[in-house]
């Protein structure tokens, strides 16, 4: 992922005298990445942060699923395991997924449309920089006396507020912090994609991967200020006596769901759309042909978009509702599987008539269209509403939503880097190890997850640490699965590790046999300083 | 990379599809088995509604992956470079775009038809048999019966010692109760659901019922069972520390077995009643008091403030060498009784009789070192709870 | 500055308007939510505020049954039961209920019920006229008091609803917000004994 400091190609260095906005002289050490407002140094910040994010969410994961191995409590108390599962998901949400779609857009986005950098590089160092001590607020809450949060990562009032524990205030100063994050790279990326495209880089030229950021974007900054507002709402009833969501005081806790999943299910979309971009840029480079039904990609996506806001009830279906919105909600979420169902249509009538080849890129490709699709599927069965009292919080919803958000956002991530990672080092990563990373990874993810449909229909609720008898022999295998592809993960360092000291063949600027874009022009590795000069779109 | 592709399109395309044929040969032959794998039809009209309706869906979207995937890997296996093919140059098609946006859609028109009739079937608001309000609290259920003075709280009844892997486990490990709520079938039974403290959501998958209860709000739902028996279910929305260990049971019976259940029932509580006057004139010793106390802190306070009476530092307060338990008599025995606001603690004059509270308090003052000695009989709660 | 910078300069600002626009509209949802709930009747939420009886029409062909609960919430102590449990109206009649309640405790309480009904959309249909949930009521250690609620139902009720529960919740809230002072209590049974 890093990339040479002093491999700049000639003809970039030579073109632009007049150009005073770079430091040409990159200072080393740590001093580089504190300063940094290079897109692609800030890239990788994003993307390692990500990655570290990813393995200590994941080790709450183990741990979950240690103490879920065998029925009976066995290594810790209810409480800690309530901390485990709140914790592991607003770092897998917060932490993981967003900061590596971030980290991708600001190594991809300026190399995609030929500008030189993001629109704002120092608001961009601020945005990555506030990340970590957002994080290390909400770790160290676990230390404190009482623990850390304990009430999901969807933090119901008012078990998050009458409920809860003082760690609250560091768990809302933190989600503060993550938003205004959020916020500054997703408007950076809305004015890198407004205003520094190359000339000749019009609309419907630019990459999936930037429409689909663009479109994010702009839902990112819709949705985490009401989120900003949920949180604030929840200290303010905490500590400081107001009644939002507190019945005594004019207050409604089932406000507090509204506004949540108002911000919440965009949100869904909001680490799902990066995916569909990325999805259609590799798709159509190992088939070695044009991706089917470019235009409808960039409206469905702007479909899915705007259909995310009017969903939210779907969440929460028992919480009681009149029948007539129970069915506007049944209703629009149906909806939303039409622009989804295209964009996978696209993307196997990309494959049809291909001349395919499956580089550890596509074998993710290919992985996440079938995996992200059975989680559209269980996605289109819990819309039902009817049935959905009978789905609704137990283990067929966590199933669903990690079919959607582990085979589909986190292997579409993999791909990602599987894909631009040559690019990024100039060598080949060790391929070796990247089909043994993907081989383990898609069977024990399977193993895994698949089974939690079962043992969700057959009525085991999500949250709890112990469970009756007759779940006990799905759950053995599920937390089976769940070491090995923890596991797996660890093969995903180490060839990180060897990529990043440059070992492996040298690669060409194109890299892949059929891909095409503006990103594949550029040397092998990715020059610090590209497109000074903006490149001339034909 | 030939291998290689095949062997991705065999683990792919077989593994979801041999799981999905399972479950559809298990759901054909229907058995015990079955339950443990997929949702149940249940015992109501409207759980096998739900039931069927969810068969629908399921074979629905099998048939779609099927087609979806069986053309992906067709394509995977004939178009790849190493058969020699090359590219083609299509890359838009009208009509096929707009054949499956259309088709999609009139899939999706014909799964919301059935799904909206089971949907209205299952708000019928017309005028019950009987009417029980549920009540969730951290972490069990109260159930009271609207038409007669009959009501209790439902607790956990698996050993503590089975949870810490102690004693070996029994068959309804944490699926059974102290009191399960009893109704009787063949008539419509409604359910008001609401809560204490925080969200909790009552669920019995059998009847395919599953509530929110919300603090300060009541919201209904309604079953009528057919076929008499003993159904399980669990508290579906995290309420807290114990959300895993507060299930919900219910037993079916037949209306005459039901009321005279419930004849019994109102006996005994009246019972209970002239018991609780009794006691009221008399006092008990202190060894009948502790242990007394003993069984009913450990089943309703050591929970949060643990068997030590050391609670949880940072969540739940130590009771030995709390301050108000070893000085303020009347306000140790007035937060029992009714709780405390905008905590956790809740209000266990509802819940314990008078001499539980006693003996409770008793035992709170006396154990883990609180050596006050102090005595508190049945009478002292009394004056306390009605301000005598 | 050059032109680019400008550019970017002016489209930020666009943004953080929209940024702080949707900061202010997660918090216009509690009011927003408040009028959803009076247009679709979510939740239950009846008015907090006296509707006005005009003479309607009695409609003597359909007969409603009203149930009422009553609860506490932990840390109130009050005694609080309806003294009817249960009520058949015809739409459009005016009809009285009333509650009973009384201060065990050796301290004044200040409580505020809170009304929820079930089915939900009956709430449109619940017209309260007179509720003690309307204000905070005052109770000095030991006092009792009746406290009445006078209500009737839309005739416009949906046909299909022919049954309905409505629930009052009583919060201890003394020593929050505006309280009354003691002898604003118009329900009390009798003045306490010992004046303060």
């Amino acid at each position: 992922m890093a990339h040479s400091t002093d491999t700049i190609a000639p003809e970039h260095t030579t073109a632009h005298e007049h150009d005073d906005h770079h430091d040409h002289h990159i200072p080393s050490g740590i001093k580089r990445w504190l300063y940094t407002t290079n897109h692609k140094d800030i890239g990788t910040l994003y993307l390692w942060f990500a990655f570290i994010m990813f393995l200590i969410g994941g080790a709450m994961a183990m741990v979950i699923r240690l103490e879920l191995f065998q029925p009976g409590l066995q290594i810790v108390d209810p409480n800690f395991f309530n901390q485990m599962t709140t914790v592991h998901g607003l770092i897998m949400v917060f932490g993981a997924v967003m900061p590596a779609f971030t980290g991708l857009a600001n190594w991809l986005v300026p190399m995609m449309i030929g500008a030189p950098d993001m629109a704002l590089p120092r608001m961009n160092n601020w945005s990555f920089w506030i990340l970590p001590g957002a994080f290390l607020i909400l770790l160290s809450s676990l230390f404190m006396e009482g623990g850390g949060p304990s009430f999901g990562w969807t933090f119901y009032a008012p078990l998050s507020t009458t409920y809860s524990g003082d760690s609250t205030a560091l768990f809302v100063f933190s989600v503060h912090i993550m938003g205004a994050s959020s916020i500054m790279g997703a408007i950076n990326v809305i004015v890198t994609i407004f205003n520094m495209r190359a000339p000749g880089m019009t609309w419907m030229k630019m990459p999936l991967f930037v429409w689909t950021w663009l479109i994010t974007a702009f839902l990112l900054i819709a949705v985490m200020p009401v989120l900003a507002g949920a949180v604030t709402m929840v200290l303010t009833d905490k500590f400081f006596g107001t009644s939002f969501f507190n019945a005594a005081g004019g207050g409604d806790p089932v406000m507090f769901q509204h506004i949540f999943w108002f911000f919440g299910h965009p949100e869904v979309y909001i680490m799902i759309l990066p995916a569909f971009g990325i999805i259609s840029q590799i798709v159509p480079t190992f088939a070695r042909k044009k991706l089917f039904g470019y235009a409808s990609m960039v409206y469905a996506t702007a479909s899915i978009a705007l259909l995310s806001f009017v969903v939210w009830a779907h969440h929460m279906f028992t919480t009681g509702m009149p029948v007539a919105a129970e069915m506007f909600f049944m209703f629009a979420t149906m909806l939303i599987s039409v622009p989804t169902g295209v964009k996978v249509f696209n993307w196997v009538a990309t494959m049809w008539r291909g001349s395919m080849t499956f580089e550890v890129p596509m074998l993710f490709a290919v992985a996440f269209i079938v995996l992200f699709t059975i989680g559209g599927l269980s996605g289109l069965m819990l819309a039902i509403t009817p049935v959905d009292f009978q789905y609704h919080d137990t283990y067929f919803v966590v199933a669903h939503f990690h079919y959607v958000l582990v085979t589909g956002a986190i292997f579409s991530i993999m791909a990602a880097v599987y894909y631009w990672l040559p690019k990024w080092t100039g060598k080949m990563f060790d391929v070796t190890l990247a089909k043994w990373h993907f081989w383990c990874s898609l069977i024990s993810v399977n193993v895994l997850f698949f089974p939690m449909h079962f043992v969700g229909l057959a009525g085991m609720p999500r949250r709890i640490p112990d469970y009756a008898l007759q779940f006990a022999d799905f759950n053995k295998w599920i937390s089976l699965g769940g070491f090995a592809f923890g596991l797996s993960q660890l093969i995903f360092l180490a060839l990180l590790i060897k990529a990043c000291r440059k070992q492996g063949e040298p690669v060409s600027s194109q890299v892949w046999e059929g891909a095409e874009g503006l990103e594949w022009e550029i040397p092998s590795p990715a020059p610090y300083h590209t497109f000074e000069t903006p490149p001339v779109v034909k | 990379m030939k291998r290689l592709t095949n062997v991705l399109s065999i683990v792919l395309g077989t593994l979801p599809t041999l799981v999905f044929s399972f479950i559809a040969q298990a759901a054909e032959s229907g058995g015990k088995e079955l339950s443990d794998l997929n949702l149940r039809p249940g015992v109501t009209e409207i759980s096998g509604q739900v039931y069927d309706l969810h068969m629908l869906m399921f074979f629905i979207c099998v048939a779609i992956a099927v087609v979806v995937f069986g053309v992906m890997f067709v394509s995977m296996y004939l178009h790849r470079k190493s058969r020699g093919v090359k590219p083609a140059h299509f890359h838009e098609n009208v009509k096929v775009e707009i054949a499956w946006t259309v088709v999609p859609f009139l899939i999706l028109v014909f799964m919301a038809v059935p799904a909206a009739r089971t949907l209205i079937a299952m708000e019928d608001t017309s005028e019950p048999d009987m009417t029980v309000l549920v009540t969730g609290s951290q972490w069990k259920w109260h159930y009271k019966y609207m038409d007669s003075d009959v009501e209790y709280y439902s607790l956990l009844a698996t050993q503590q010692e089975q949870i810490n892997n102690r004693f070996s486990k029994t068959e309804n490990y944490l699926l059974e109760v102290d009191r399960p709520l009893v109704i009787p079938t063949g008539q419509k039974v409604r359910f008001l659901i609401t809560s204490e403290d925080v969200i909790h959501s009552w669920w019995v998958p059998d009847f395919a019922v599953k509530k929110d209860a919300n603090p300060g709000f009541i919201n209904e739902a309604w079953t009528k069972v057919d076929e008499p028996g003993v159904y399980r279910g669990q508290c579906a929305e995290l309420c807290g520390k114990d959300h895993g260990f507060m299930p919900v049971v219910v037993i079916a019976k037949e209306p005459a077995e039901f009321n005279a259940w419930m004849s019994a029932q109102e006996e005994a509580q009246r019972q209970a009643q002239e018991e609780e006057q009794r006691l009221l004139a008399m006092n008990m010793s202190m060894e009948e008091l502790m242990s007394e106390g003993k069984r009913v802190y450990n089943a309703a306070c050591a929970a949060c403030h643990m068997p030590s009476g050391e609670g949880l530092p940072g969540v739940f307060p130590a009771l030995k060498g709390s301050a108000m338990v070893l000085e303020d008599r009347l306000a140790h025995i007035d937060i029992v009784i009714n709780g405390k606001a905008g905590t956790a603690m809740q209000a266990f004059g509802k819940m314990l009789s008078l001499k539980e509270i006693a003996a409770v308090v008793t035992y709170e003052r006396n154990a883990w070192g609180n050596n006050t000695g102090d005595l508190v009989q049945p009478k002292d709660v009394n004056a306390v709870a009605t301000g005598e | 500055m050059s032109e680019q910078a400008k550019d970017n300069q002016k489209m930020v600002i666009k943004l953080l308007v929209i940024v702080v626009g949707m900061f202010g509209f997660g918090f216009a949802l509690v009011p927003l939510y408040d009028v959803f709930c009076d247009i679709t009747g979510i939740n239950g939420k009846t008015a907090n505020s006296a509707a006005v009886y005009t003479a309607i029409e009695v409609d003597e062909s359909r007969t409603i049954s009203v149930e009422f609960i009553t609860r506490t919430n932990t840390g109130m102590p009050w005694e609080f039961r309806a003294e009817t449990k249960r009520i058949k109206v015809h739409p459009g009649e005016l009809h009285t209920v009333n509650f009973y309640v009384r201060n065990p405790a050796n301290k004044q309480i200040i409580a505020q019920a809170i009304p929820s009904v079930s089915p939900g959309q009956v709430a449109l249909y619940l017209n309260k006229t007179e509720c003690f949930c309307f204000n905070q009521q005052p109770l000095l250690a030991g006092e009792e008091a009746t406290m009445p609620m006078q209500f009737y139902v839309d005739p416009q009720l949906p046909e299909d609803i022919s049954f309905f529960t409505v629930q009052y919740t009583l919060f201890d809230v003394t020593g929050k917000g505006d309280s009354l002072a003691v002898k604003d209590n118009p329900y009390l049974r009798e003045q306490p004994k010992s004046g303060t």
